[in-house]
């Protein structure tokens, strides 16, 4: 009989091996559901895990979806590892948008390429607005961060649609809830002709670097993580548990207002009811599954961006919903979930005979 | 010769990383009362939980009565007739005794019926306690007085008392005696689990020693000695400390009319507390757990800063606004009794468990609270580990992955490396075993001969005597006046534990009056 039993340390191969083992259960699960679908599998998995890197047009729609879900998390891992739980990225995320596509509509023909700063600048800023409500209520009146933080993403979903329904509407848009599209200079510079790979990818990248030295080389790092880790223990070391909670709450906030504003200024390139596209909460995946480590984020994000594509290639291609990409997201959790099992247990086999 | 009530044979009981026990055996006779002991982790504890039926042995036979039983839950365990005290309560605070009592017995009972028995049995063993109280305004003796009667109402053949003594006055242990030498009179078995010598050899009259999960020896307590049961419970006996005469320098702490209500509903309240700690000299503040010392450490370590202005003072200076770094900073170094949690990160390394309280290994300090050199900082940790001796694999081995008694030392040792001016420890040795506790108590003892000053907050009177110059007590939140440990028995430190020494200070202060007045004359 198998029986599972606690390891004394966790083991370091399965720390490693769990996410690869994961993965590959998502596959053949995946792969039964699209035969339950009654589709060919092998073309099905060929929809997320071949078609997304086949080209170098794919691999760059893979890192245009890629790099919004990777800063997004970078901020989510420092929020996460100081236990401050905040499942509102999305909505840190549609602020900064509507603060970058507002600076982004000041612009006219005549404005100089350096106003995409201000925009940037100014979605950083809208995040950290949004995120600072979410702190103040759980610092002042230890309001539970978790549901303050998922309320606001409605909220930040209703000033948006309010926005691009009312004051800043298209007047030339057919009445479509959206502005006009932004002037040609505001758009987020683009690293080569044909595609839509544009700077961002090296603030995502630079962001992967910063994170790591914050929390593994400084002092502040440090103290935020044993916040998280051991709360009495940052009380005895005579760590700030309420500068803890901005600083993580703040820096996720600004992570996500950025990655707003380089998605309205960069690929959408107006302001529309369709900006909230989910990544604040798929950017909660990628965390978890990169292990809440800058570099296993960059795998992670990768990983979820590729199921968004798969995605909408299964729906157009193979006439699947859209949903789809949902679907793989879950299992590629909850696989994760089952397999960390085995990190701290083992399996046994037990003598019959014995009770 | 009768048959035994419970025997055990060759018992063992493994986990993923050590053999808790190995082949042991223990036969008990009816009407008999059986030490187990053994130090902290010599397996008595879950040699206990086997006979309790709440964890199942991996080999080895149980016998109660003459039959081979196998027990699965503690509901059989007290079905057979086995009764257990353990050392945390399980008690509800919020209901009363008799609701407590009456949650753990049959259902076709009623309130009113269990009240009574309970003021049968309470009248019958001298157990004086009100059915009607509420849990939470009980004392710790009275708390396990709820627990005994608990016990006994079952009508146990055989009790079991898990380090019984542990959180009770000298004065209380007596009376845990006189019940327990009647019950066992009256025919029912005891297995009294401690490692406290002097109490074995008085109640017991078998002993089984444990030492590493694996049974040392069976002896009768009253014929042995403290150094033959020492020998065989660690294999040696305890070093012998050296207290050298010195005279106290300048007031390092001075803590004055200190008064704080406390922080959550089942805290104590301090009231009026005021004592001294000079370089040079260790002092020692005895007390059953629970009334006060928690609030106070929290208050000189700066983890609670709501102190009146002016209570409490490092040197000269009143710190009462500053936070624990800032304390630090100005050579408080505090070892809480948590170590896992607070004392240390259980899941971060040795070498980071450094950071919570020393700088050394931090450059450019005023850049995000500065950068961490981890090379020094490994070395630092190597460091220490090999200056206290500290049983680990290295700077990197995660905090939660050492024994007690090996963390207890590292931290410890991270607090005395740091050349603290005053040093503030509480139950330095709590969990830690012999070998271990008299290495850190020597440690405290040279950093007093250094010129440190040392407050130790503990509940081990034998620790405070063997370390102290000075002893306080604590009692519901107020502190007694101090004594040179010269002066001072475990009697009257006992009386104080209970609060009472009142009249005492009344009549001194009466004799001064006195004496001022025939020196005026």
């Amino acid at each position: 009989m198998l029986k599972l039993e606690a390891r004394p340390e966790p083991s370091r191969f399965w720390t490693y091996a769990s996410p690869v083992l994961a993965l590959m259960t998502t596959v053949i699960i995946g792969a039964l559901l699209f035969s339950a679908l009654g589709k060919n599998p092998v073309k099905g998995l060929e929809m997320f895990f071949w078609q997304p890197i086949s080209s170098a047009y794919a691999v760059g729609e893979l890192l245009v979806k890629a790099t919004p879900l990777l800063i997004i998390a970078l901020g989510l891992a420092v929020c996460f590892r100081s236990n401050v739980w905040n499942i509102g990225a999305e909505g840190q995320y549609i602020m900064g948008a509507i603060f970058a596509g507002g600076v982004a509509l000041l612009a006219g023909p005549g404005t100089s390429a350096w106003i995409v700063l201000p925009i940037l600048l100014a979605g950083v800023f809208g995040g950290v607005v949004w995120a600072s409500v979410t702190a103040l209520l759980r610092d002042r009146f230890h309001a539970n961060e978790i549901l303050v933080s998922l309320m606001l993403v409605y909220v930040a979903v209703q000033c948006l649609s309010f926005l691009v329904s009312g004051p800043w509407k298209d007047p030339m848009g057919f009445n479509f809830p959206q502005t006009k599209t932004f002037e040609a200079m505001t758009r987020i510079p683009r690293l080569f002709n044909g595609s839509r790979v544009n700077i961002g990818i090296f603030l995502a990248l630079l962001g992967v670097v910063g994170l790591w030295v914050f929390l593994f080389r400084t002092r502040a790092g440090f103290a935020l993580q044993v916040g998280g880790l051991a709360p009495a223990a940052s009380r005895y070391a005579g760590f700030s548990s309420s500068r803890a909670l901005w600083s993580a709450l703040l820096i996720s906030g600004g992570a996500a207002g950025l990655a707003g504003a380089l998605e309205v200024a960069g690929p959408i390139g107006q302001l529309t009811i369709y900006v909230p596209a989910g990544y604040g909460f798929a950017a909660i995946i990628v965390a978890f599954v990169g292990r809440l480590h800058p570099m296993g984020m960059v795998l992670s994000a990768i990983l979820m961006s590729m199921f968004y594509i798969g995605g909408e290639m299964a729906q157009s291609r193979l006439g699947l919903t859209k949903s789809l990409t949902g679907v793989f997201q879950g299992l590629l959790l909850f696989s994760l979930l089952a397999c960390d099992t085995l990190v701290n247990y083992r399996w046994v086999h037990r003598m019959k005979g014995r009770t | 010769m009768s048959t035994p009530r419970l025997q055990l044979t060759g018992i063992t009981k493994r986990y993923p990383s050590v053999v808790a026990n190995s082949d042991v055996s223990l036969t008990v006779m009816p009407g008999e009362t059986h030490a187990v002991l053994g130090e902290n982790g010599a397996g008595k504890s879950t040699l206990m939980k086997i006979i309790y039926g709440s964890v199942k042995p991996d080999a080895g036979s149980v016998m109660f009565n003459g039959q081979t039983v196998t027990i699965a839950n503690p509901q059989e365990a007290r079905a057979l007739g086995l009764s257990m005290v353990f050392q945390h309560f399980s008690l509800f605070d919020t209901l009363t005794v008799a609701e407590n009592v009456w949650l753990g017995l049959s259902k076709t009972l009623t309130l009113a019926q269990v009240t009574r028995s309970i003021e049968v049995k309470a009248a019958e063993y001298g157990l004086d306690i009100d059915p009607a109280r509420p849990v939470h305004t009980l004392s710790v003796g009275e708390m396990q007085r709820v627990e005994i009667i608990r016990a006994l109402l079952t009508h146990p053949q055989l009790l079991i008392l898990d380090e019984p003594t542990s959180v009770l006055t000298p004065q209380a242990v007596e009376k845990l005696f006189v019940v327990l030498k009647k019950l066992a009179s009256e025919g029912c078995s005891i297995l009294y689990i401690s490692h406290k010598l002097h109490e074995i050899r008085e109640l017991c009259t078998a002993c089984t020693v444990l030492r590493g999960g694996k049974v040392t020896g069976v002896c009768n307590p009253q014929q042995e000695s403290n150094a033959s049961l020492s020998r065989l419970m660690i294999g040696a006996e305890p070093p012998q400390l050296h207290h050298r005469e010195q005279d106290p320098g300048p007031s390092q702490l001075r803590v004055s009319g200190l008064t704080l209500p406390r922080a959550d509903q089942f805290g104590v309240n301090l009231e009026n507390i005021s004592f001294e700690v000079r370089s040079g000299e260790v002092v020692g503040i005895a007390g059953v757990s629970g009334n006060g010392q928690k609030e106070l450490q929290r208050a000189l370590s700066g983890e609670d800063t709501r102190a009146a202005r002016g209570s409490v003072r490092i040197g000269r200076t009143d710190v009462t606004a500053l936070h624990p770094g800032q304390r630090r900073a100005m050579g408080l170094h505090f070892v809480p009794e948590e170590r896992l949690g607070r004392g240390a990160v259980p899941t971060l390394s040795l070498a980071h468990n450094l950071l919570l309280t020393r700088q050394e290994s931090i450059a450019w300090p005023k850049l995000m609270g500065g950068w961490i050199r981890v090379s020094q900082l490994e070395a630092k940790a190597a460091d220490i580990i090999a200056r206290f001796n500290v049983k680990a694999g290295g700077p990197r081995s995660l905090a939660r992955s050492l024994s007690g008694g090996n963390l207890q030392k590292f931290i410890v040792g991270r607090e005395i490396d740091a050349n603290p001016k005053l040093f503030v420890v509480s139950q330095p040795t709590w969990g830690v075993d012999v070998g271990a506790a008299s290495q850190i108590r020597a440690a405290i003892l040279a950093l007093r001969d250094a010129g440190c000053a040392v407050l130790v907050i503990s509940e081990e009177l034998d620790e405070l005597f063997e370390v102290c110059d000075r002893l306080h007590v604590i009692a519901r939140g107020q502190l007694s006046p101090s004594v040179p440990v010269a002066e001072a028995t475990v009697e009257k430190i006992g009386e104080w534990m209970s609060g009472l020494w009142d009249d005492e200070v009344q009549a001194r202060l009466a004799q001064m009056d006195q004496e001022a007045v025939h020196a005026q004359a």
